[in-house]
């Protein structure tokens, strides 16, 4: 039976931003049972119970984060939307917030009263201006619905939300980025601990939550544990810390694809799947080459890689949930985008255009991120200029694996998300680099004749 | 004589409330600016300062720290802006080409106003509308599946404008 959406539900319906279309498909009767009947520890464990786990990319389990906060705080408790989404080619929240940004909000009431946040910051990029647009008129209605405000439907609960728009940049995303570029600071991210729930904005506990991440609540209220444990993959019983990937996803297809969009399917579809079934196949009558399963910052996969063990299977058949995505070297799911790269395509293009990205969006505090995207930067756009060295592919190597948290020489995980595309490329398309570096290949988009300076 | 026009004075002040602290409004206060004037001035970096109680430098450090405001007169916004996209998705359907198509129409770099000021073109990494790869942004609104026709004719509607 094909999947039936459930977050994706309304899109396409008309007059997205009114709260009367949302009303009439059963919206804010969840928020208003739960101002009437529910205590607010019990809407953090049903979403803890559902195994929700965050979708900005880093997967953490959101009923969990939500305890983190001191208890009995005398408050204010912050809560911030994360609405940066700027990982390259993800689009799922904003299709949210076009399409139907109740869902969003309901959400948003739904966790601020789990949490007793009476104040929520939506941070949202500035290149949205159409969802800005439809949030500001839903928020607006929200307020005119009496459903935002003092005071809700007389159950002594508050709450603002008000809509923040950033100045284009990614670091923005990064959730103490964001919290610094909100206080009107420059978007250095912080140095952790003291994490958010504890110290955040305006030095007050302090809650970001992704904006799918939102809408999952509002479902999970909506329709129970039960039913969002229908979905996905069960934790593996051989890995004691994995915490299951339930639930519906939004996945986005980008790239050389016949029809690049944005589906919902239950959590672990496979690679394969998406791009034959759902993105209309690889366009041009042409074969797809690499993955990219998740933004930039998680890789390739190679989809002509077999899986060890598992006939005739390859890369390209790894389920998309929490843990796909690592079995083959990548970093996780991230954003769950995938960017499909076709076998016309030059790996050491990709990597050049990766490389500028995050060269260009390192926020320059950390010494090994910033003159490490800028030297991988210089290096691979010396391979595409046909310059190319044999040392190169290993300093790379070098360069990506030593920057990052993980390696514990940054703040933030940006630099982690610069090396891991840089490294997976390296390591499973070795023979097309050396290639192209042996025959002095030049990118047919590397233009002028100037010598680069990587010394 | 003041440079924040009553009408930016006055959506400023209305933002106030809305956060503990005042510093929270320099982002919003810099894109009203900035949308009105086509570029954030010296004087208006003070004049934004003391409606939130900062020093000037504080607003200048946040502000330079998003190259997305032109803080010079020279390279002042034109009357729109176009940013074309050099996302991996872009790239992948032809956003390189576009752009250097852009350059040439336009007879401009990218960061560059057109020489009857009316368009400033610019590069813009991922703008999240992968679906209508190569995309462009058209000040804040996404234009899908770019051709090199439907560019020009985009082009011709702003300078007719
Ligand atoms: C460089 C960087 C960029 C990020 N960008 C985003 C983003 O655009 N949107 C987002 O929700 N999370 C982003 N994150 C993850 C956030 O830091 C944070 O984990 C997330 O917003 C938490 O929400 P969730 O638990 O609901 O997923 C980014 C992280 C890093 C390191
Ligand atoms: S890792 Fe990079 S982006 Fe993150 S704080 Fe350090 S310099 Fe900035
Ligand atoms: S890469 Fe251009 S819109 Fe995403």
């Amino acid at each position: 039976m094909p999947y039936e959406p459930v977050l994706l539900a309304r899109v396409g319906k008309p007059n997205p931003a009114s709260v009367e279309a949302y009303r009439g498909d059963g919206g804010y009767a969840v928020f208003e049972r739960v101002l009437a009947e529910v205590k607010p520890l019990e809407v953090v464990t049903q979403v803890k119970d559902s195994g929700l786990r965050g979708r900005g990319g880093a997967g953490f389990p959101t009923g969990l984060k939500w305890t983190f906060l001191p208890k009995e705080h005398p408050g204010p408790i912050y809560m911030c939307i994360n609405a940066d989404e700027s990982e390259p080619c993800t689009y799922n929240n904003r299709i949210l917030m076009e399409k139907d940004p109740h869902q969003v909000l309901e959400g948003i009431m739904l966790s601020c009263f789990a949490v007793k946040s009476e104040c929520a910051y939506f941070y949202l990029r500035y290149e949205y201006g159409d969802a800005y647009r439809t949030l500001l008129a839903a928020v607006n209605d929200c307020y005119a619905a009496g459903l935002l405000g003092k005071n809700i439907r007389n159950s002594g609960f508050s709450l603002d939300i008000v809509l923040h728009r950033g100045a284009g940049a990614y670091i923005c995303g990064e959730e103490t980025g964001l919290i610094e570029s909100l206080e009107g600071k420059r978007a250095w991210p912080r140095i952790k601990p003291p994490f958010p729930a504890i110290e955040g904005a305006f030095r007050k506990p302090t809650i970001v939550n992704n904006v799918e991440t939102m809408a999952c609540v509002t479902q999970v209220m909506r329709h129970g544990v039960d039913w969002f444990k229908s979905f996905g993959i069960a934790p593996d019983p051989k890995n004691p810390r994995d915490a299951g990937s339930y639930g519906p996803k939004l996945y986005t297809i980008a790239g050389h694809v016949n029809e690049p969009r944005c589906v919902e399917l239950p959590m672990g579809v496979t690679i394969r799947d998406l791009v034959e079934k759902h993105g209309g196949g690889v366009w041009k009558g042409r074969k797809a080459k690499a993955i990219n399963p998740g933004g930039l910052s998680m890789g390739f996969a190679d989809v002509n890689a077999p899986l060890k063990g598992e006939d005739g299977k390859t890369e390209y058949d790894i389920p998309l949930d929490f843990n796909g995505p690592g079995k083959i070297g990548c970093l996780g799911l991230g954003t769950a985008a995938i960017t499909v790269i076709d076998d016309q395509t030059s790996m050491v293009d990709v990597l050049h255009n990766v490389c500028q990205f995050f060269s260009h969006e390192s926020c320059g505090q950390c010494t090994p991120c910033r003159e490490g995207t800028g030297w991988m930067l210089k290096i691979t756009d010396r391979l595409r200029r046909g310059q190319g060295r044999r040392e190169d592919l290993d300093i790379l190597i070098d360069v990506a694996d030593r920057i990052g948290i993980m390696p514990g020489t940054t703040i933030c995980g940006l630099a982690d998300g610069a090396g891991w595309p840089v490294k997976t490329a390296i390591r499973k398309f070795r023979a097309e680099f050396e290639a192209s570096i042996k025959d002095g290949t030049r990118s047919r988009h590397a233009k002028s004749l100037e010598l680069v300076g990587a010394h | 004589m003041a440079v924040l026009s009553e009408r930016i004075r006055s959506e400023i002040t209305a933002l106030l409330p809305k956060y503990p602290r005042k510093q929270a409004v320099t982002l919003p206060a810099l894109h009203l600016v900035h949308d009105e004037m086509r570029y954030v001035s010296s004087e208006a970096i003070v004049e934004i300062a003391e409606m939130l109680d900062l020093h000037p430098s504080e607003v200048q450090d946040t502000m330079t720290f998003y190259a997305f405001f032109k803080d010079r007169e020279p390279d002042k916004l034109g009357t729109d802006r176009v940013w074309v996209c050099r996302g991996l998705a872009c790239m992948l359907r032809g956003a390189y080409e576009l752009i250097e198509h852009c350059e040439h129409k336009l007879n401009v770099h990218c960061g560059e106003r057109t020489a009857d000021g009316k368009i400033t073109l610019e590069f813009a990494e991922c703008i999240g509308a992968c679906d209508g790869a190569p995309a462009v942004l058209l000040n804040d609104v996404h234009v899908m599946d770019v051709t090199h026709d439907k560019a020009d004719a985009l082009f011709g509607e702003l300078q007719a404008k």
